[in-house]
Parts: structure tokens; sequence; C-alpha cells
């Protein structure tokens, strides 16, 4: 079984703050100034009304929207949709997956990417 | 200024070939226009406009227009993905009907089988897009990206692995009948659930080749097309649109079809009742079973019904679909499969698909496609074609 490793994230000025927040444990989104909604992935333009947003901590709870295990790779993984307890829907990865299923209530693990930044993943509670 | 009955398609020509390493992607490209243009009746000077999309090398249509040297006074490049190539057919018609161009050139072309190109690997994206930052760590690649549409839509509509291997099934007993396609073989959908799991819930079986060619189409006035010797195939409705991930308020379980399709049918004035022979993208099973839902064939939800017991199969079922074979058995050019949807439709309006899977007396058709990833963000492209 080979050991999985994370592309590292590309750097962004429009990522900088998350990751820094990342680096100390802190999970953001984004919720506009203007209609109050939080979206991901996250946006100085408010994609619903193109407001300005701010950043805002989030719980890092969710439940799984869909999942796919990768099995042509050694080793597979897990990727998925997670919806967010504050709303948005997000890319990640289960770092447990084969125990999972659609719906079933996770929470937020900071893994390394391969250049050491966390990225957010999520596990059974 | 409506483009209904502007455009008529007078050549279509898919490249016989399915593995290509000693040919280059341009020589690909313009071996397609030729072929396209012969089975018009049309030589490269009469080309006043040329489109392709990101599969043509270097600068698109710089490079490719400078390969063929073409002349041209109106150029188009717009990239949909895989479907670009069915909205080109529509901004062709947009073109000539508003005097830009009178003889319309389309071609795709590429070698990814050549070039050990897999949908279980990432491919290269451009290192500018906005939501590589946020997922490039995740690992999306183009199967996982359809495997989450088909786990949602089994956990939200009941969808089986059974339901969806009818389509591949389907597919595969069009292409016993194609002479050029990559897989010939008639499978049952014991065999397509018994292929290995590639990204759960898909199997090996429901996803499409990945194969080398190309293809082109020539679009034109209905002056020019009436002065060939081709039977008359014109445009009757198109419209496309992009579907992403609506600010994280996704919905895995529909596609952008659900705006091209009625949009479509009513320039068109039919109804998916009327179609009698559908080409619908095919980059995996669950692609056709959401695009089908989303083009109002059935109601959202009941796709696994519909395409189960060989609904899909020429002469059996109640829509004959990509009687070609389609992209899961016989072709998916450059990873993009907009273009061989639409030959294949201007085959069956012609009366010269394979006479197994003519439907006779076919007068009017569909072609649709997406493009990018269905998971993530895609482009749709319908058309509603006629015999005229």
């Amino acid at each position: 079984m080979g050991e999985s490793v994370l592309p590292s994230p590309e750097a962004s000025p429009e990522s900088e703050v998350f990751v820094a927040a990342a680096r100390e444990g802190r999970f953001l989104i984004r919720r506009c100034t203007a209609c109050g909604k939080p979206h991901w992935y996250p946006r100085a333009l408010c994609p619903f009304c193109f407001g300005s947003t701010v950043w805002e901590q989030a719980s890092g709870r969710g439940t799984i929207y869909s999942l796919s295990t990768m099995r042509r790779v050694d080793p597979p993984y897990t990727i998925a949709y997670v919806a967010l307890e504050e709303g948005p829907i997000m890319m990640t990865n289960l770092v447990d997956g084969d125990a999972l299923a659609i719906g079933a209530p996770v929470t937020l693990v900071w893994v390394a990417a391969a250049d050491g930044t966390p990225v957010p993943c999520f596990r059974q509670p | 200024m409506s483009i209904k009955r502007q455009g008529y398609i007078v050549g279509a020509y898919e490249h016989p070939t399915r593995k290509a390493p000693d040919r280059s992607v341009a020589q690909l490209h313009a071996e397609a226009a030729a072929g396209a243009l012969a089975d018009a009746g049309l030589s490269k000077d009469d080309v006043d406009g040329y489109f392709c999309a990101g599969d043509a090398p270097g600068l698109g249509p710089i490079a490719m227009a400078d390969y063929m040297n073409l002349r041209l006074r109106h150029l188009d490049s717009t990239d949909l993905g895989g479907c670009s190539y069915i909205a080109h057919v529509a901004h062709a018609a947009e073109a000539i009907a508003a005097g830009r161009c009178e003889v319309a050139l389309i071609t795709l072309a590429g070698r990814p089988r050549s070039e050990g190109q897999s949908g279980t690997r990432a491919r290269a994206a451009a290192g500018d897009a906005p939501n590589l930052p946020w997922e490039a760590a995740f690992r999306p690649v183009t199967t996982n990206m359809y495997a989450m549409c088909a786990a949602r839509h089994m956990y939200q509509y009941g969808t089986t692995a059974e339901q969806l291997a009818w389509i591949k099934v389907a597919a595969s007993h069009h292409a016993q009948h194609n002479p050029h396609a990559m897989l010939r073989d008639v499978v049952t959908v014991e065999q397509v659930l018994a292929s290995p799991i590639i990204a759960d819930p898909l199997h090996r079986m429901d996803c499409c080749v990945v194969t080398d060619g190309g293809g082109a189409l020539v679009v034109t006035s209905a002056s020019v097309a009436r002065g060939l010797q081709r039977p008359l195939v014109r445009l009757l409705g198109a419209a496309e649109t992009v579907q992403g991930q609506n600010g994280g308020v996704l919905n895995l379980t529909c596609s952008g079809a659900i705006r091209t399709g009625p949009e479509a049918f009513t320039m068109a004035g039919v109804r998916p009742a009327d179609i009698q022979y559908a080409s619908v993208y095919d980059s995996f099973t669950i692609t056709v079973l959401i695009q089908l839902e989303d083009l109002g064939f059935c109601a959202k939800g009941e796709g696994g019904r519909f395409v189960a017991d060989g609904n899909l199969i020429s002469g059996v079922g109640k829509l004959p679909w990509n009687t070609d074979g389609g992209g899961l058995c016989n072709n998916h050019p450059a990873n993009r499969g907009g273009i061989t949807k639409v030959i294949e439709a201007v085959r069956q309006l012609r009366g010269e698909a394979h006479p197994a899977v003519q439907v006779p007396n076919c007068g009017l058709a569909l072609a649709h496609g997406t493009g990018g990833l269905l998971g993530s963000r895609h482009g749709s492209a319908s058309l509603i074609l006629e015999r005229v």
C-alpha cells in the first residue's frame, strides 16, 4: 500500500487569510455583508449578489452530500462533497471514507498536503 | 434574429482512426476537415468561417487556419469542453444568419490514447483556474467527478447499478455494427457489473473509451446547401449554458440540460416525445441518465427505469440513442464527444446510419452534450435537427 499525500494547494491572494488561519487550526468560510449568505469556495465578491464578503469561523461540522472512493490508485482515496452546518457544500476528502455514506455526520480534520499546508478534510465525529 | 432553420449541416465526417501515434493533432484536424468538405461536395477554398475549441493545438483558430491555409472572415473558438462543437453548430448558424460567413467549418481532434491520458488521473488544468486553491488537493479527476453524481442520484432516487449498466449494454448493441468502433463486443448487464469498480459506484464499463481521432462538420446557408447533392439537414432549435457549483448550493443530480433542453425544444416548436433519434453524450453511463431526465425524455428521478430493459436500443426500445456505439463503445476523440454526437444525428437524418440501427424515416433528431466535469462545473449544449 502506498502512502497517500495530498497535492499542495495552489497559492492565491484570495486564499492567503484562509491558509494562515488553517495553520492556527481555525476553519474559515466567507459570508456576504450585503445579502448575508455564506458561500463556498471563498471569493472576494459574493457569488449570489456581487456584494463584498468577510471571513468568519465555521463550526467544522457537516454531513456528507456525496462521495466516491477512487479504487484505481494506491492507496485508494475518497473524494466527497460535505454540506457544512452553515449551509454551503464544499469539495473535500474523507480520511475514513470506506466507513461512511451519504447523509452521515462528519467533522473537520486538518491534513497536511505535500508542502505542509493544512487542507480541510473530514472524518467520522 | 432567430437561427431556427438558418443553418444547414451539409458535411459530416468522423475520422476512422482510434489510435494515431504517427499523426500530429493538427494533421488529424485537417484530415477530418478534408473528409467533411468532401462529404459536402465543397472545397477548402469555399470555407469562410472556422470554429474550433480547446483541443486545437497552439493558439487554436490562428494555428489551425494557418496550417490548413484557410482564408476566413469569421472565427469562433468558444470552449465548452466536450460539447463545444454542438454549440458551434448554433454559432455557425448565427454567423450565417448575420451574413458573417456562408460556409462554416468545425473541427475537433486529439490523441489522448497515444499520449497515455486516463480519467483516473488529473489532467492539466489552466494554472490560474480560481477553483484550484480550494479543490486541487482533493484530487478531483474525471471519473470521480461523475461518480459522485451517480452516488447522489442513487441515494436520492433509488437508481441502481443495473439500470446504469443498461446504458452501456445499449451502446454495445449498436457498436457491434460499427466497423470503426473501438469496442465491438455486445455486453450484458452482468458483465458491466462484473467489471472492476473504478470510482464508486462506477464500474469500468460505465466509463467511455479513450481514443485518438477527430471529426468535422460543415454548416452552410440555405442557398449553398440547396446547390449541393446531399440530403438537407438543418437546425431547428439550439441552446447552451454553463452550470457550476452555484456558490455551494449545488445539485449533482441535475445538469445544464435542464435549461438547454426546454429552450431548444421551445425554439424548435417540438416536444421530447417527437424526437425520433437522440445523440446524448455518454462520457459515463450516469451522464446519459441525468441528461435524459433534464432534457425531458422522462421525469427527474425516473431515468433508471427509462433506460432499463433495452429502451435505448434502436429497433427495440422507445428512444434510439447513440447508434454509432457512442463514447462508451465507439469513439471519444480528444476526450471530447460532442462532434460525434452531431455526426451520428446527421447520419440518421440522412438515412445513412448502419441499416441495423437506422431509424426508419428519421426526420427529427436531437444532439446534446456536456463538457467539463458534471460534478463540479460544466458546459451544456443542445441541438435539434430536422430533415428537410
